[in-house]
């Protein structure tokens, strides 16, 4: 029997120019979340890793790509697109914890009065949406997570290597301080 | 004795069991194309949801290389037509219900003391061999990237697009 055994780790590297990101680049530790807006686990870590990158300050770079499942969330990816709608107008992050905060209502209609709330560029948000100019680039990181072994969402990966174990608080939080305590390299970059 | 995996290279075992498309499906239907099996121990619980939920979802991927997929479980046809609605699955599960594991068995990936198979990955190349196979704890979701894999290995070798 031939041996499969390959590693999930992170095959597209951690960007600065393409990723969304929080935290320094020098950051000893770098946890990547592949995320779906609509999937109720991602919902229930999205306050844990508030709390982490509290907790972690300037040790931690926190980076977030969409891995949005449409067969069991409907909503996920023009969520995902309305997001990357943000990001190209600077604002991925007020539009990321948003969606977060409204996991419930993710209409089209309600993805709209999000990026009016966060005082996005309107026009230029729905002409984007309406274009999809952005699945493009939610397809990508679906693939790269694919690709990396993501297996549901959310999916961890800490120093580029996927977090197998649970992502409560402490878990988590544990996992990230044993990566700087490890040395390892900076997350698959 | 727990017979061992189908390993790379062996001709796949026909077979002709229930599904749910209108008429029974077997490995032989989908010759001259790649076939991905995927043995589950059971309808309705959490890791094997999200691993068909994640294959359907990456359905495209795998249609690219040609590819066509089957699930395999010990379910009857009722629960897998119940299942695959509530889940939005399109890709046909097929019932190894009776007499109960005879498929799982022949591929050596039937767990006997809990009367399923394993949760086991097999991809079958044009021809009817099994060109990659992998068995994944009971527990654990083993994604898509090893069949993309098995997929781009037969098309470097021309066997598939």
């Amino acid at each position: 029997m031939r041996a499969t055994r390959w590693e999930a780790t992170l095959v597209l590297p951690v960007s600065e120019d393409r990723d969304h990101i929080q935290g320094p680049g020098e950051a000893p530790v770098t946890l990547v979340e592949y995320g779906d807006y609509e999937c109720p686990y991602c919902g229930e870590a999205y306050p844990i890793v508030k709390e982490i990158q509290e907790r972690m300050g300037e040790q931690l770079r926190f980076v977030f790509r969409n891995f949005p499942i449409s067969t069991a969330h409907p909503h996920a990816e023009f969520a995902a697109e309305a997001a990357e709608a943000a990001a190209a107008q600077g604002r991925f992050w007020e539009m990321h914890d948003h969606l977060y905060e409204h996991q419930q209502r993710l209409g089209v209609d309600d993805l709209r009065s999000y990026a009016r709330a966060i005082e996005l560029d309107l026009d230029l948000f729905d002409k984007e949406f309406e274009e999809h100019v952005h699945a493009d680039r939610v397809h990508e990181d679906f693939l790269s997570g694919v690709r990396s072994g993501v297996n549901g969402t959310p999916t961890f990966f800490i120093n580029g290597i996927r977090h197998d174990d649970p992502y409560d608080f402490e878990t988590l939080l544990t996992a990230l301080n044993g990566a700087i305590g490890a040395g390892a390299d900076h997350g698959g970059s | 004795m727990q017979a061992t995996l189908l390993p790379p290279g062996t001709s796949a075992p026909d077979f002709a069991l229930p599904s749910t498309l209108d008429g029974p499906l077997g490995p032989q239907d989908r010759r001259g194309h790649p076939l991905i099996l995927v043995f589950y121990p059971a309808d309705w619980s959490p890791v094997c949801t999200d691993q068909l939920t994640l294959y359907q979802e990456i359905m495209p991927e795998f249609e690219t290389h040609d590819a066509a997929l089957f699930g395999i479980s010990v379910d009857g046809r009722w629960s897998h037509l119940a299942f695959a609605k509530d889940r939005n699955l399109r890709f046909p599960l097929l019932a190894d219900f009776e007499p109960k594991g005879v498929v799982a068995r022949a591929y050596g990936v039937y767990r006997a003391q809990d009367g399923t198979s394993e949760r086991a990955l097999f991809v079958i190349d044009p021809a009817g061999a099994v060109s990659w196979s992998y068995v994944s704890p009971t527990d654990v979701n083993p994604g898509a990237d090893g069949i993309l894999r098995a997929l781009e290995d037969l098309a470097a070798k021309g066997i598939a697009r």
